[in-house]
């Protein structure tokens, strides 16, 4: 049994320790904003927070994780968090959404760091792939975020 | 050990399968073949919605529900990224004339109502959706309308032509008396269905034409849509499957002693190619298949294909005997008496759909029936096809349809459905079936690698005589529906081609069928795109041999078609047409275009590139103009434009499946790469005013886009490039 700190509650998990987090969230908390694409780091599709920073769900396994705070799509929030939100909507981003939740979370994490990007950083920090090309809204949203 | 004999189609009767080919499809007109049939139906949103805080909801017709809180519009096509959920609705309230902000969109189920008049099955596909509903959905809104409006006529005893709808109102103006639409229903559900509808003319239009934001777009911004891989169901069980690696072969044998004795694991089935572990969580059974499963396989006859097999294969078609699939005036007689033929070989590679969700289904199967949450493309099918596999009649089986997490003509396929009906039966409980990734990328229905040889005759002067264009390419439809694979021509093989409206007075196209040992399928714009790379380059490759301007070429090939000369125009002010480049130290730039028509659209589109010294190739700019007659919604057939070009350009510039073995070589994005965020180009997009017929979106911007950047590339180098992808040219400057 492990226990887990996610969305800002403690829960416990029956898992074995080389679980991705991926899956202890989508198939044993049932929280399935957070997405399988790839299971191989690839395609960012599971990004959640862990401490706050962006990471690929599918390539943690769950014993690594501790005690630190995961933050997941459904337990998103706060000031930045609800800008990038608003911007994805005013900028119509998503077309089938599968890649979102991802693109979400990384582009928090990069807004965090850097509260107005560069054309440069934006291209580095948001590396996930997403196949039906929203990547021009993506940017737009990350913009309209950033208030530039 | 279960034979779920892929493909499924091939055990259709011939006389049910839909009987019609993609080509057919385009040419049925939704005016004369959809029906609005009204009348006391449950639809999607009333069993679905029976959340007890909210009035109830009063069904008025097959789409549509109103309660005083809410319209409710059923929605026959699967949302797939492409706008449907959002832009079908905005077709009833047309009419209807509602408050727009009580709409909400609900996934139709399988039914008689909710068939696809263009494919005669509930099915998207095809860019069909919005030309297939254009009239049906205005006529069931607008039918919806005067129903309430004799309603409160009825009520307050007036006559129907002095009572005015309007935003979601019926009022009477001499008496000062006004109701809601909502109040209204529950009369006006009891109303005759009026025989003859108006319909709003075009310049009084509110609601179509304007950007409305999509009503699916904020579930998909904070977790909450629910894709086909989030179904929760009590008691489900997770599943994943290894299918033979080589195509065509088969399970030779499975030890499976170590996994069955994992906690967790449920059971190991055996299919007839394929083996799966039905888990407590899909890692468990993922994890389970991968370590403690270990199969044997009889790798069956395509063990020995690769690519250059595959290769040396086409190359062979093009001398075999062909069917001819369209032939006008004298196409013979044109390249003997020419002044010039211009003649060039062209190929594309297999191609992979990557949905970013992969396959999956959810099922659950009970003596009365089976129930799957389906993310697929043709519900239709399910109910033709499992029936067979089950046991069961088809009235029994049901189709909920959750978002899909892209598809592109790979969720018309259901191997993945039978697969899991299968296992929830084997286990009696109801199972999600998940492909991982690697899985999805292995077993995909591949677009096709194709060949063609085009040879062009001119005459002295220039003038284009002659066109003879041979495909050679495995075909999709004699796998999928053999009865549309007529006299040896497959139609979606060589759409693209004759079809174009290019004044060119002898043309013959034909067709050689080479199956390659690797399952085809359709994959956004089908034989567009493959036939517009070799038309879209042949036609540049003229414009360089007669030393004209490739766009003033298209513009005097396209002479009397005005629809097609307005796109052409536009693209050369969009695109600063023959204005000079910026020049980049070490690099060489250029422009190309390309011109297509297809799914009742008509696209152009220009690329810039820079192709440095060193080789490697960047597409700065690309600039996109439609002509899709009326416009739905803007906002989405502008998001839909982008996301085809580089749909189209991830496999213009990198991608491709290899074969090595009779099996994929790749298995993931390292291997099938797509382009990020730091490979795109700008992209420009104007839609025209068009008063042309309404035309499909979701693919017609594919097509263009590879020989755009071929032909720019060329501009820039002197290289013409006849295979794709372009990475596997070295552009290095020599
Ligand atoms: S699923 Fe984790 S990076 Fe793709
Ligand atoms: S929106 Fe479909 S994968 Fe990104």
């Amino acid at each position: 049994m492990l226990t887990l700190q996610v969305n800002g509650r403690s829960v416990k998990v029956e898992a074995a320790g080389d679980t991705p987090l991926l899956w202890v969230l989508r198939d044993l908390l049932d929280l399935t904003g957070t997405k399988y694409g790839c299971g191989a780091g690839l395609c960012g599709a599971c990004t959640v927070h862990v401490e706050g920073r962006p990471v690929r769900s599918c390539s943690v396994p769950i014993e690594t994780v501790g005690d630190q705070a995961i933050t997941t799509i459904e337990g998103l929030s706060g000031a930045t968090a609800d800008r990038v939100k608003a911007a994805w909507i005013a900028e119509q981003v998503p077309q089938c959404g599968y890649c979102q939740s991802g693109m979400i979370m990384a582009a928090v994490g990069l807004l965090t760091d850097h509260s107005n990007p560069s054309a440069s950083e934006i291209d580095t920090a948001m590396s996930n792939l997403c196949r039906c090309g929203t990547y021009d809204r993506v940017r737009k949203a990350i913009y309209r975020a950033a208030g530039s | 050990m279960i034979d779920h004999n892929t493909p499924p189609f091939a055990r259709i009767p011939a006389n049910q399968i839909i009987n019609l080919t993609r080509r057919a499809f385009l040419k049925v007109s939704a005016a004369s073949t959809g029906s609005l049939v009204l009348g006391c139906h449950v639809c999607a949103a009333t069993l679905a919605g029976a959340a007890v805080r909210k009035p109830p909801l009063v069904p008025v017709n097959a789409w549509l529900s109103i309660s005083p809180a809410e319209i409710v519009i059923a929605v026959a096509n699967s949302e797939m990224g492409q706008g449907v959920f959002t832009a079908l609705p905005m077709l009833v309230a047309e009419e209807l004339d509602c408050d727009w902000s009580l709409v909400r969109a609900e996934m139709a189920p399988l039914g008689p109502d909710y068939v696809n008049p263009m494919f005669g099955g509930m099915a998207t596909g095809g860019s069909t959706s919005i030309r297939a509903a254009f009239l049906p959905l205005r006529r069931a809104g607008a039918a919806a309308r005067m129903m309430l409006v004799a309603a409160a006529a009825q009520a307050w005893r007036v006559r129907a032509e002095d009572c005015v709808a309007g935003e979601g109102f019926v009022s009477h103006a001499a008496s000062f008396r006004r109701a809601s639409y909502g109040a209204l229903a529950p009369a006006a559900a009891r109303m005759a269905v009026p025989g003859e509808v108006a319909l709003r003319e075009r310049k009084a239009w509110r609601v179509i034409g304007r950007p409305i934001p999509r009503l699916d777009i904020p579930a998909k911004t904070d977790g909450s849509a629910v894709f086909g891989i989030d179904v929760r169901l009590p008691g489900m069980l997770y599943a994943a499957i290894r299918q033979c690696p080589v195509f065509g072969g088969t399970l030779a044998g499975v030890d499976d002693a170590a996994a069955r004795r994992e906690p967790g694991v449920i059971a190991v089935v055996p299919f007839k190619d394929a083996v799966a572990v039905v888990a407590q969580t899909w890692w468990c059974a993922q994890s389970t298949l991968a370590h403690k499963v270990a199969t044997s396989w009889t790798p069956g006859p395509a063990a020995g294909n690769d690519d250059a097999a595959i290769v040396k294969a086409l190359q062979d078609g093009l001398t075999r005997p062909a069917t001819i699939a369209a032939d006008r005036g004298d196409v013979d007689g044109a390249i003997k008496t020419a002044a010039r033929v211009i003649e060039a070989e062209y190929r594309v590679p297999f191609l992979a759909h990557a949905a970013m969700e992969p396959m999956n289904c959810t099922a659950r199967v009970t003596p009365d029936g089976c129930e799957v949450w389906a993310p697929t493309q043709g519900q239709g099918l399910y109910a033709r096809v499992l029936p067979e596999f089950l046991a069961l009649k088809p009235e029994q089986i049901k189709v909920n349809t959750p978002f899909l997490g892209g598809s592109f003509g790979r969720r018309f396929e259901i191997d993945f459905g039978i697969q899991a009906a299968l296992l929830a039966k084997q286990v009696g409980r109801p199972v999600q079936l998940i492909w991982s990734r690697e899985e999805d990328m292995q077993h995909d229905v591949y677009r096709p690698a194709a060949m063609a040889r085009v040879q062009v005759a001119l005459e002295r002067g220039g003038r284009l005589t002659g066109w003879r264009h041979r495909v050679v390419s495995p075909s999709i439809m004699a796998r999928l529906f053999p009865n549309a694979f007529k006299d040896g021509i497959d139609q979606s093989a060589v759409e693209g081609i004759a079809d174009q409206p290019y004044a060119v007075p002898a043309l013959r196209v034909e067709y050689v069928r080479q199956e390659l040992g690797v399952p085809v399928g359709f994959w956004r714009s089908v034989g567009h795109g493959i036939n517009a790379f070799a038309v879209e380059s042949m036609i540049d490759e003229v414009a360089a041999a007669l030393g004209e301007d490739p766009l003033r070429l298209h513009r005097d090939l396209v002479a009397r078609e005005d629809r097609a000369i307005g796109v052409i125009n536009q693209l050369a002010a969009l695109s600063g047409w023959g204005k000079p480049l910026d020049p980049v130290a070490g690099a060489r730039r250029g422009r190309g275009m390309a011109f297509h028509a297809a799914f009742g659209s008509l696209v152009g589109e220009a690329a810039e590139v820079t192709v440095f010294d060193d080789g490697r190739l960047r597409v700065d700019r690309v600039f996109a103009v439609i002509d899709c007659g009326p416009v739905v919604n803007p906002d989405t057939v502008d998001a839909q434009l982008r996301g085809a070009i580089v749909f189209g350009l991830n496999a213009a510039l990198v991608q491709k499946i290899g074969i090595a073995g009779g099996r994929v070589t790749t298995a993931n994005f390292d291997g099938f790469p797509l382009l990020t965020m730091a490979g795109m180009p700008e992209i420009v997009v104007k839609i025209l005013d068009s008063a042309g017929p309404v035309g499909g979106v979701g693919e017609a911007g594919t097509p263009p886009i590879a020989p755009a950047v071929t032909n720019a590339i060329f501009a820039a180098t002197g290289r013409r490039l006849r295979s794709l992808p372009i990475s596997d040219h070295d552009l290095t400057r020599r």
